[in-house]
């Protein structure tokens, strides 16, 4: 039983992850309508968001911005005789991991610029065929060559 | 501190991340953009896509909402400036920042309509602010270069700025950061225009 304590309880959220990555796959490949692809590839890009936040949550840890009077070596000047060694150290178990909410930011801002461009191809598409059912614009491609 | 990581650990990234955001904005243009020729001729008297601005919108929007627009407006772009200059040491950016004075133009866009926006801020003077971040962020990299650093090395620019070079730094990155918000800000206005009025710049949703 402590196998499902680990891998199913203590790890819950990578399998929502799982669930929502699969839930866009399945919308990606399955569904007929383009518009409702990209929603698939939407979802698909905010399970990896979410799961590369989790990685970053550390308990008991604040955001990294260190407060001016936590800055090393601002306050050592003016106790010469014993703050040498008091002035606090920056202790990283503090400090929850910047990395991936960068990572995740770059992630952010490329999925909208990609999404903004394929919907002006849906669109695009729309106005040249009249549908955005992926089996009719097959149908109406298929007809117009031959 | 994520912006702090953003524009300096990973300048680069970000800086191809920023040219990502554009190219987007031009891709999105030239899909669905309507008269190419009505973008490159600034828009004089009775220019193609400057919209009349005698022309009343053809229902007037509720008092209500009117009036709250009025009030909401100001604010969200001063709060958006507020994201953009603290980015550098508190939560906020420039993305963040750019992002949220676009949906103050997109939000005059929906709640009169996309003329109203445009008269704000007109299609070329959109575009012309998003070349100019990009050119804010690249130009800054090249000020360390000639202040005798590398690309994008913002700690030799207190050559030219005042203070230290922490001071330099944290200066460098936000003028970074103003460049992104600049880019992003304009382009999200770009890409929101030309989707919901089909490339025509004449009536949204």
């Amino acid at each position: 039983m402590e196998w499902i304590d680990n891998i199913l309880v203590a790890r819950f959220n990578y399998w929502i992850y799982i669930i929502l990555m699969m839930l866009g796959l399945y919308a990606m490949i399955a569904k007929n309508n383009l518009v409702k692809k990209l929603i698939g590839m939407s979802i698909f890009q905010a399970a990896i968001i979410l799961f590369f936040i989790s990685t970053g949550v550390k308990r008991d840890a604040t955001i990294p911005i260190l407060r001016h009077d936590e800055i090393p070596g601002q306050h050592v000047v003016e106790h010469p005789a014993d703050g040498a060694t008091q002035s606090p150290a920056i202790r990283a178990n503090d400090y929850t991991n910047p990395l991936p909410h960068v990572l995740m930011l770059t992630a952010i801002v490329v999925g909208v610029s990609t999404l903004g461009v394929s919907l002006g191809v849906v669109q695009k598409i729309y106005g040249h065929y009249g549908t955005l059912e992926e089996n009719e614009i097959i149908e109406k491609i298929k007809s117009a060559h031959g | 501190m994520v912006t702090a990581v953003l524009a300096d650990y990973r300048g680069y990234d970000t800086m191809f991340e920023t040219v990502v955001i554009f190219v987007a904005g031009i891709a999105i243009l030239a899909l669905l953009r309507k008269k190419p020729d009505s973008i490159l001729t600034p828009p004089s008297g009775d220019a193609g896509d400057f919209p009349e601005s005698t022309e009343p919108s053809k229902q007037a929007p509720d008092l209500i909402i009117n009036t709250t627009c009025r009030l909401l407006i100001p604010v969200i772009q001063l709060f958006a400036f507020y994201v953009v200059a603290h980015g550098h040491h508190s939560p906020g950016g420039g993305f963040q920042g750019g992002v949220i004075f676009g949906a103050s133009f997109i939000l005059l866009a929906i709640v009169f309509d996309l003329p109203a926006a445009l008269r704000r801020r007109s299609e070329m003077r959109t575009l012309m602010v998003a070349n100019t971040g990009l050119l804010i962020y690249a130009g800054i990299g090249l000020l360390c270069l000639v202040a005798g650093g590398n690309f994008l090395d913002y700690g030799n620019l207190d050559a030219i700025l005042p203070g230290s070079a922490i001071d330099a730094r944290s200066h460098g990155i936000l003028g970074v950061e103003i460049g992104v918000a600049f880019t992003v800000g304009a382009i999200i206005f770009v890409i929101y225009a030309n989707l919901s009025s089909k490339g025509t710049l004449r009536e949204s949703l």
